[in-house]
């Protein structure tokens, strides 16, 4: 039986690495040797794929694009849910439910199901084509995942650390600052954890929102690249692109991949 | 302290949130119902109002009802094979007792980090009739006449997008169940073992019922998981080809947008394929309804 189940979950993970895999090698390869066989080796390793993802594709500014417009997306997303989250967790005032519910409801919107409203409304104040504009417009689009992540995680802090705080005289803005926020790192680590994945990976928004190609993020980037290895057949640099991409991801799910699933299970149970 | 510090500190910290989050977010949303019945071409060009006529349009536009019709057939099939699959891994790692769990568990996990983009670049080439893994072995197996154009063909394209949607959310769903079912106690596996029940009638009279909530809410996020996924991998993989045969409603809405610039009758089919998510979540929450055990 112990036998079974194995065989079964390995047959599983070579459908799941598979790709992966195959990806990278392809990224040594060179063109001829992609289109004989899915399983061949390369027979030297071609680093040339990359400099030219690099160089023609110019996919060193599009990841640069990407970490700015992830980091600041991030940043923004913070300055707004840890405030937020508090009020909601910790304060009993008027309309707190329905601040609430409104901000629950907001994790049934989709981002395409907005993306035309919201450029015809950023085409009228000219706030397309632009980085920053882009990134709240990330941010925003965060807010109820993690203000359902982090106001549940708020509540579990025990309130005696704050009395005592407000005992000492500290203001309300004081104990936000020096007593809650680092008791709740965790739980914000999380937050920017699962964002880090939503903004690094989105497209749809990116998409429509930014025209200009030295603007573009990297999944944007990539899916032009696709469009055009269609007619001019550089598939190893495309290949070299994806494992670009891929760096920054795999790198942080190694290092995060226990807090990333402990996450999912405390939110999903809660429902 | 005092109210008016409290109620000021209260003010500072929800109004600006709230402003962008209106902005950014609610104002659109109220901008697509509304938007939907007017007839807009172009930028800043005429708007007339024109109550309900998008919608009539739509229910007779060919190319549409295809698309609904291929959104509802993702939002159905994918979901239940979702939810099946992840189950039985859940089970198999939850129970199996394997030394290697935790290492599966982050394996099965790892395509739902993946970017979308990258997803539907790789499985075309998975797909790919040359030079693609799945011709390849069908072709070592000697079933040349089975090897065919996945994408390419109008009666495959819909299936071969399905099944990239489950690759992609398997482990998911699969790591929500696994908490679920490491946290039955195990002695209600020894009494029913007791009692004679075997491992199928254990994992639908426990396991199962146990985890009902759960899979409730599973069921809702991965119909609503749908839209999304769907309309990068087909704008990717297919963009709606061949023939309309893999067009998606949110793709056609994209494409009425951005490319005919129709933006009133786009916004008309996001209304429609909002509504049709919200009636599915709702017949999904009423059919799995039990009385609580």
């Amino acid at each position: 039986m112990r036998i079974f189940l194995r065989v079964v979950l390995l047959i599983a993970t070579f459908i799941f690495v598979y790709s992966l895999i195959w990806n990278i090698i392809a990224a040594f390869k060179t063109n001829t040797e992609i289109m004989e066989s899915p399983w061949s080796i390369p027979e030297v390793l071609n680093f040339s794929n990359f400099t030219r993802a690099f160089v023609e594709s110019s996919m060193g500014e599009f990841i640069l694009n990407s970490f700015f417009v992830t980091g600041l997306s991030m940043c923004l997303l913070l300055l707004l849910v840890v405030p937020t989250s508090y009020a909601l967790s910790r304060f009993d005032f008027k309309g707190r439910k329905l601040l609430h519910n409104i901000y629950m409801g907001g994790l049934f919107i989709q981002p395409v199901y907005i993306m035309i409203p919201l450029f015809l409304m950023m085409n009228n104040f000219h706030m397309l084509d632009n980085r920053f504009w882009l990134s709240l417009v990330y941010a925003a689009g965060a807010l109820p995942f993690s203000i359902y992540l982090l106001t549940g995680f708020m509540r579990s802090i025990p309130r005696e650390y704050e009395e005592s705080s407000y005992i000492d005289g500290s203001s309300y803005f004081r104990t936000l600052i020096s007593i809650i926020l680092p008791l709740a790192r965790p739980g914000i680590l999380t937050v920017i954890i699962f964002n880090f994945f939503t903004f690094w990976n989105e497209y749809a928004l990116a998409l429509v929102l930014i025209s200009s190609d030295e603007k573009k993020t990297i999944p944007v980037g990539l899916a032009n690249l696709m469009e055009v290895q269609k007619f001019a057949t550089d598939w190893a640099a495309l290949f070299a692109g994806l494992v670009l991409v891929l760096l920054p991801t795999i790198t942080l799910y190694a290092l995060t991949q226990k807090k990333l699933t402990e996450g999912l299970s405390m939110g999903g149970l809660k429902g | 302290m005092n109210r008016k510090s409290r109620t000021a500190f209260i003010l500072l910290c929800i109004v600006p949130t709230l402003f962008i989050f209106s902005v950014f977010i609610v104002y659109p949303v109220t901008q697509v119902f509304y938007k939907s019945l007017f007839s807009s071409s172009g930028f800043g060009g005429g708007e007339t109002f024109i109550g309900l006529e998008n919608f009539k349009e739509l229910f007779t536009d060919e190319v549409f009802l295809q698309s609904l019709k291929n959104t509802g057939f993702l939002m159905l099939v994918v979901p239940a094979i979702i939810l099946f699959l992840s189950l039985i891994f859940a089970s198999i790692l939850s129970f199996g007792n394997l030394r290697e769990k935790h290492l599966y568990r982050m394996i099965f996990f790892f395509p739902s980090i993946l970017s979308f983009v990258v997803i539907g670049i790789l499985w075309t080439f998975i797909y790919h009739p040359n030079m693609g893994i799945i011709n390849e072995v069908l072709k070592w197996m000697g079933m040349n006449q089975f090897a065919v154009a996945w994408l390419g063909s109008k009666d495959t394209v819909l299936w071969a997008i399905a099944l990239v949607m489950v690759w992609q959310a398997v482990g998911y769903y699969m790591v929500m169940y696994l908490a679920g079912m490491d946290g039955v106690p195990r002695e209600l596996y020894e009494a029913a073992s007791i009692d004679g029940a075997n491992v199928v009638q254990q994992f639908f009279k426990i396991t199962i019922p146990i985890l009902w909530e759960i899979i409730r809410i599973t069921i809702i996020f991965s119909i609503n998981g749908v839209l999304n996924i769907s309309f990068v991998l087909v704008l990717v993989m297919t963009a709606g080809g061949p023939n309309n045969a893999s067009q998606v409603a949110l793709t056609y809405m994209y494409k009425q947008a951005f490319v005919n610039a129709n933006f009133g009758y786009a916004m008309a089919i996001a209304v429609i394929v909002f509504t049709v998510s919200i009636i599915l979540s709702l017949i999904s929450n009423r059919l799995t309804e039990r009385e609580s055990y």
